[in-house]
């Protein structure tokens, strides 16, 4: 037991950084991981699903808006990315917003192809983090299961 | 702590559920950001503070009892616990962090209650203009557990 528990141990540590390390998550989830306790162990994966539910909700609207040929409302847009990138920012996650960012200027400078673009790479890339905290969820789960405690991990 | 369920990533203990009596601070968090307003309630808990949230500024005021100029809102006023911080998001749709402000420092009940500003943009134009309208602070988002705890002992400071 206590070898298995190990090995997921340093599996998590290995993935956790290489989350960090590649870009996917910056300080602002360490800090949401504070929040986290003994009274509400779920916290950060029901934050973080709360996060994914507003990107779908949001990117439609970028969608849609976008869909308006010749007729954009780019303030709309804008809003939506607005919206986006604060929460981003909130949970942490560091291309999601760095995106936002890119594709708020581009809602400013009216760029139709530039939104486009920025709409496309900022689906990609929710679902690619959502895809990655999924796995960092899994092996949480497995180190609860192997009666192990999931360890904190230093980014720096 | 128990050998459990969560990772141990707290340094110190944190008073969460037990803190009862009349030092608790009641503070109204207003953003229109969902996830926004789900943090900064935790954060505030966290430090021992009891929290309403309100999605936007004019919800804020009916909680407050600065609704609708026309309404009586006086009986509604003393069904409300006292308030003892409002802390609200800058740019919000309809009504700004900003006019809220303005209307709660309007007002010869709330105008001792502290608001402080929250916004992600750093900038100074705005910062000062919160602050010459009476904010107590300004903060930038995204709030840090350790931003809530200097906030609060800067409050609790200006009561004693």
């Amino acid at each position: 037991m206590d070898a298995l528990v190990a090995q997921l141990q340093m599996q998590f540590r290995d993935y956790t950084i290489s989350l960090y390390q590649q870009g996917f998550l910056d300080d602002q989830f360490t800090e949401l991981k504070k929040l986290q306790d003994d009274a509400s162990p779920d916290f950060v994966a029901e934050v973080l699903s709360l996060f994914f539910e507003d990107c779908v909700k949001l990117i439609g609207n970028m969608a849609r808006a976008l869909d308006q040929k010749g007729t954009v409302d780019f303030n709309q847009v804008g809003a939506s990315v607005h919206q986006l990138k604060g929460s981003s920012s909130s949970v942490g996650a560091k291309r999601v917003k760095g995106l936002c960012v890119s594709f708020k200027e581009f809602c400013e400078a009216k760029n139709y192809e530039g939104c486009v673009r920025c709409l496309q790479q900022v689906d990609i890339e929710y679902k690619t983090l959502q895809t990655k905290l999924q796995d960092m969820f899994n092996l949480e789960k497995q180190i609860i299961e192997a009666g192990g405690r999931v360890p904190q991990v230093d980014i720096n | 702590m128990n050998g459990g369920s969560c990772s141990s990533s707290m340094e110190v203990d944190y008073d969460h559920h037990h803190h009862h009596g009349h030092e608790e601070l009641h503070v109204l968090a207003v953003d229109d950001n969902l996830i926004d307003r789900k943090l900064v309630e935790k954060l505030l808990k966290i430090s021992s503070c009891k929290v309403t949230t309100a999605e936007n500024a004019i919800r804020a005021l009916e909680y407050l009892g600065l609704g609708d100029q026309n309404q009586h809102m006086d009986s509604l006023t003393n069904n409300v616990m006292k308030v003892n911080l409002i802390i609200t998001d800058y740019c919000m749709p309809g009504m700004t962090g900003f006019e809220l402000l303005k209307k709660v420092k309007e007002s010869s009940n709330l105008k001792e209650v502290p608001v402080v500003i929250m916004s992600s943009e750093n900038i100074p134009t705005r910062i000062n203009k919160c602050l010459a309208s009476g904010a107590q602070m300004f903060m930038q988002k995204p709030l840090k557990l350790a931003d809530v705890e200097k906030l609060k002992s800067h409050l609790m400071n200006c009561r004693s």
